[in-house]
């Protein structure tokens, strides 16, 4: 087995090309699975028999929870592989990744809210799903803060790899409360090992919606990717040909 | 068309679910190019390199 691509992976301007190169490859994809599946969810999909068309709040408060544990998942991997091989790059992506992570967590939470005032008759309760989520909103905003109250980039870096790593053990908690406690929140219907419990007409959008919104992290995490690259080289003559032109 | 924007009674809660999200999508493209610009200043400025960049 040959490790050069894991070597090249860690090169500043290799990842400054690559990452420009393949920004276009995720954003126009991502663009087209979630206004087909907007359409889908909004206008095709038929109302639910039992929520109506309260239910269609699933098409972006899902894609949204989703993103909100897939990117946090993402920033505690790269910051474990950014402190164990002392990766910069890895810090890097962890770095990029959680403004990404500490919005859409915020919509799951406020989209969650709006669904949960019609279905539920509350927009909030100190249930264990519903708590576990904002705690991840916290853990999101307390690295991000860290981050900006600490001047050199790789003290930052440590110091936020460490809260990334220990915080990842909320995102199981997350996933399993719904089945560990008696929680007012739905079981999972489409992330399980079973068959989904949804019909293709409903679950075909939200396959898009999920897939649509995991390849905009990916277009968005490129772009913050190459301004922590530029934030992390001094004096490095390849960054003089790229600022210039 | 209005029947559309009703949401068979959930219009208030639908809608404001769904502005929430596009915005995150939004705020997330806008938020990410103006960081990207200000890391090319800073490297600019450091390097003391001239020139507009794309």
């Amino acid at each position: 087995m040959t490790w050069t691509w894991f070597h090249r992976l860690g090169s500043p301007p290799y990842i400054y090309g690559l990452a420009t190169r393949l920004t276009p490859w995720f954003a126009w994809p991502a663009a087209l699975l979630i206004i087909g599946g907007l359409w889908g969810g909004l206008v095709l999909a038929p109302a639910d028999y039992q929520q109506g068309d309260g239910f269609r709040i699933i098409y972006v408060h899902a894609p949204s929870a989703w993103m909100s544990l897939m990117v946090y998942t993402t920033m505690a991997i790269a910051a474990a592989v950014g402190l164990i091989w002392r990766i910069k790059v890895a810090h890097a992506v962890a770095a990029s990744c959680a403004p990404i992570g500490a919005s859409f967590t915020f919509a799951a939470l406020v989209t969650g809210a709006l669904w949960g005032q019609p279905m539920w008759g509350t927009y909030w309760e100190w249930d264990p799903r519903l708590t576990s989520e904002l705690i991840l909103l916290f853990l999101y905003l307390g690295y991000m803060g860290l981050r900006a109250g600490l001047e050199d980039t790789q003290r930052a870096d440590r110091a936020s790899a460490v809260l990334a790593v220990v915080g990842v053990v909320n995102v199981p908690i997350i996933h399993y409360s719904v089945t560990w406690w008696n929680s007012l929140h739905q079981a999972p219907s489409v992330m399980r090992l079973a068959k989904p419990t949804m019909a293709a007409s409903m679950l075909v959008p939200l396959l898009m919606m999920l897939l649509g919104f995991t390849l905009f992290f990916g277009a968005v995490l490129l772009v913050r990717l190459r301004g922590e690259v530029l934030n992390r080289e001094r004096s490095a003559s390849w960054i003089r040909e790229i600022v210039s032109t | 068309m209005s029947h559309f924007f009703e949401m068979g009674g959930y219009a208030v809660f639908v809608w404001p679910a769904y502005a929430v999200t596009l915005a995150a999508i939004v705020l997330n493209v806008v938020w990410a190019r103006r960081a990207l610009a200000r890391s090319r200043e800073d490297a600019r400025r450091r390097l003391g390199v001239r020139g507009e960049g794309p």
